[in-house]
């Protein structure tokens, strides 16, 4: 063959294969839907609705907002949880419809359910709920600011506005007693980590300057040591760990299994990094219970455990 | 012809070795913090309290020395798995090494939080080791000796058949780990200590001394497999070494530094351009000019977007993937 055939042929493959996509492409937007539902034209139609009827079978998909439902007395309401769901106890008995990256549209659709909790990265899911006619409520972690106001709309949603603002009103009078009490110490710089692998420092990672670990850190008193990066998580090396020498780490591991030896030798994997005036004089903690990393109603008192863990002297 | 080729090339060999060992030098002084010579190597302060020092020597210089160590046997690896398939598009993952390296470290990631230390590294040489033998076997079932067909075939099978298990293992771990493991893939050569390349190096000191034993052999290889039978390679044994150490250099590298990507087939190429087809000059010079390359890339991704850092397989392949392309135009 010539050289000139050949880049005829290539060109004809390539030409086909552009066409190939772009009918596929279209065929996507030509796709079947439900009579009598929308597809969602714009993020406002993906808002909840609060005029829509109080819920009684709700899909959540979102373990803090599954918790902020049972907090408020609503838990029987709640048939449907996500794989990673826990809390508390009595959502183990709830049917599972998968988790964040893989929700089980049939299932979920299966439950009937009248309002489904969906994270604002699901979009996939939210396009298909939609044209089915399902409600939804949308939800994403940011601030701890936004744990209650969520709290106070779910509260709305679902019909139980005065328990659930009690509830937040709570949380901010806890937070703000926390608040109150660490700030006239000192505020140690703190990283918080919560993923290494185990045994080495690798695969780090921390939380930056925005997100509700962050403002957790701030209210118990402690300066992150990642403030000025605006972003929730960063991937930590261990010359960033150097540089940025903080005075205490807090290591966020839950949802593994913690024995007291394993708890020293993972904080001992740190000794490598001698010069951390964290290292030195000893200030590594490694905080395993679950409640920590789940942004939802029992804030105030992970708060208070983040609190107590950097000021032990205030909190006797 | 005046001079013999391959003295011809020597000094380009000796100059990519010169720059390697200047690159691994140059590199632990470069970074997001400012150090000073004159502290890191300071006796006056204790180590523990040298902030330059611990820097240098625990942060920067193992990077440096792994990055050195994975480009080196990458590319190396590709000379090799080139020479062998006898096509100018393989590379070290070509065979299934590498994803069946993810899988191990995904299993690890998600099942092995209580695993000792080393659990990462262990598991990913476990599962190139698997894939290997996997490959092997299926080459060599219905063949007297190797078929480099059903090698090509099967190592192409068998990564699509580890990514799926990548996906199944995946599907049942929790954020942060599917976070770690994608992490992972990317490739991250912060290895904090020089524990994890001591534990490698073993195994690609012994494929390098196969590599070189083999130089010859694939030169006579690239003529055609009846052909080098006829000048004396034992062609079934040549090529059963080239595709066991290769894949060891493969399996070794993956462990310390995950499946960095396109280091292995862009560097070959260049250095073939440089110094010519002779393996002889092409394995040597690709460590090196391999070496240096990734030292370089890891340099730019931990400095352009500091304190955060980019992914080191993302650089390789921003700088790889045009590279590939363009390649495999211009293919004769």
């Amino acid at each position: 063959m010539t050289g000139e055939k050949r880049w005829r042929w290539s060109a004809i493959v390539f030409l086909t294969i552009v066409l190939l996509l772009l009918v596929l492409g279209r065929s996507s937007l030509l796709a079947f839907r439900l009579p009598g539902s929308q597809a969602p034209s714009s993020p406002a139609s993906r808002l909840p609705n609060f005029q829509a009827p109080v819920p009684h079978r709700i899909v959540s998909l979102i373990p803090s907002v599954t918790e902020m439902l049972f907090a408020i007395g609503d838990g029987d309401d709640v048939v449907g949880v996500s794989s990673f769901d826990h809390y508390p106890p009595a959502v183990e008995g709830r049917t599972r419809v998968g988790g964040l990256l893989d929700p089980d549209f049939e299932r979920i659709l299966a439950l009937r359910p009248d309002l489904v909790i969906v994270y604002g990265t699901q979009g996939a899911l939210i396009d298909r709920l939609a044209r089915a006619g399902v409600p939804m409520f949308n939800y994403e972690h940011a601030g701890l600011a936004d744990i209650t106001r969520t709290l106070r709309q779910i509260g709305d949603r679902v019909g139980r506005s005065a328990v659930a603002a009690r509830l937040a009103d709570d949380i901010e009078r806890e937070l703000g007693e926390i608040r109150t009490k660490t700030s006239t110490s000192a505020k140690p710089k703190t990283m918080i980590v919560f993923e290494r692998e185990a045994g080495t420092l690798r695969g780090m990672f921390a939380s930056g300057g925005i997100g509700f670990l962050h403002d957790i850190l701030v209210v118990a008193g402690g300066t992150n040591v990642f403030a000025d990066v605006p972003r929730q998580s960063l991937q930590v090396t261990a010359e960033t760990v150097l540089a940025r020498a903080p005075e205490a780490i807090l290591e966020i591991r839950s949802g593994e299994s913690w024995t007291p030896q394993r708890i020293a030798s993972e904080r001992d994997v740190w000794r490598a990094l001698a010069s951390v005036p964290a290292v030195r004089t000893g200030r590594i903690y490694l905080l395993t219970d679950e409640m920590i990393s789940i942004p939802g109603p029992r804030v105030a008192e992970a708060t208070l455990a983040v609190a107590k863990t950097l000021h032990p002297d205030l909190f006797k | 012809m005046s001079e013999h080729p391959l003295r011809r090339a020597l000094p380009i060999v000796a100059g990519l070795f010169v720059a390697m060992v200047a690159v691994v030098i140059a590199a632990p002084f470069v970074g997001a913090t400012s150090i000073r010579f004159s502290r890191v190597f300071s006796r006056s302060v204790p180590f523990a309290n040298n902030l330059d020092g611990q820097i240098f020597f625990v942060a920067r210089l193992p990077r440096a020395l792994a990055a050195a160590f994975v480009g080196g046997a990458l590319s190396a690896a590709g000379v090799v798995f080139q020479g062998l398939l006898r096509n100018p598009l393989a590379t070290p993952y070509t065979l299934g090494v590498s994803a069946g390296a993810a899988l191990g470290a995904m299993i690890a990631i998600t099942f092995g939080s209580a695993w000792p230390t080393g659990g990462v590294a262990s598991a990913s040489l476990a599962g190139a080791g698997l894939a290997v033998i996997v490959v092997y076997a299926l080459a060599s079932a219905r063949h007297a000796g190797l078929s480099t067909t059903v090698l090509l075939l099967a190592g192409v099978t068998l990564n699509a058949f580890f990514s799926a298990l990548i996906l199944f293992v995946q599907y049942l771990s929790n954020f942060a780990q599917v976070f770690r493991a994608m992490r992972w893939l990317m490739g991250d050569l912060d290895v904090a200590g020089y524990a994890p390349i001591l534990a490698a190096l073993p195994f690609v000191v012994v494929a390098f001394v196969a590599f070189a034993w083999l130089a010859r052999p694939l030169n006579l290889l690239s003529l055609g497999a009846d052909a080098a039978e006829s000048r004396g390679v034992n062609v079934n044994r040549a090529q059963r070494l080239a595709f066991f150490s290769a894949s060891l250099a493969t399996g070794a590298a993956v462990s310390v530094g995950g499946p960095i990507g396109f280091v292995g087939i862009i560097v070959p190429h260049l250095v073939r351009m440089l110094v010519g087809a002779d393996h002889r000059l092409v394995l040597p010079a690709s460590t090196f000019f391999g070496a240096a390359f990734l030292v370089v890339c890891d340099v730019i991704a931990r400095t352009l977007i500091a304190p955060m850092e980019l992914p080191v397989g993302v650089i390789t392949a921003i700088i790889g993937g045009p590279f590939f392309l363009w390649l495999l135009i211009r293919r004769k």
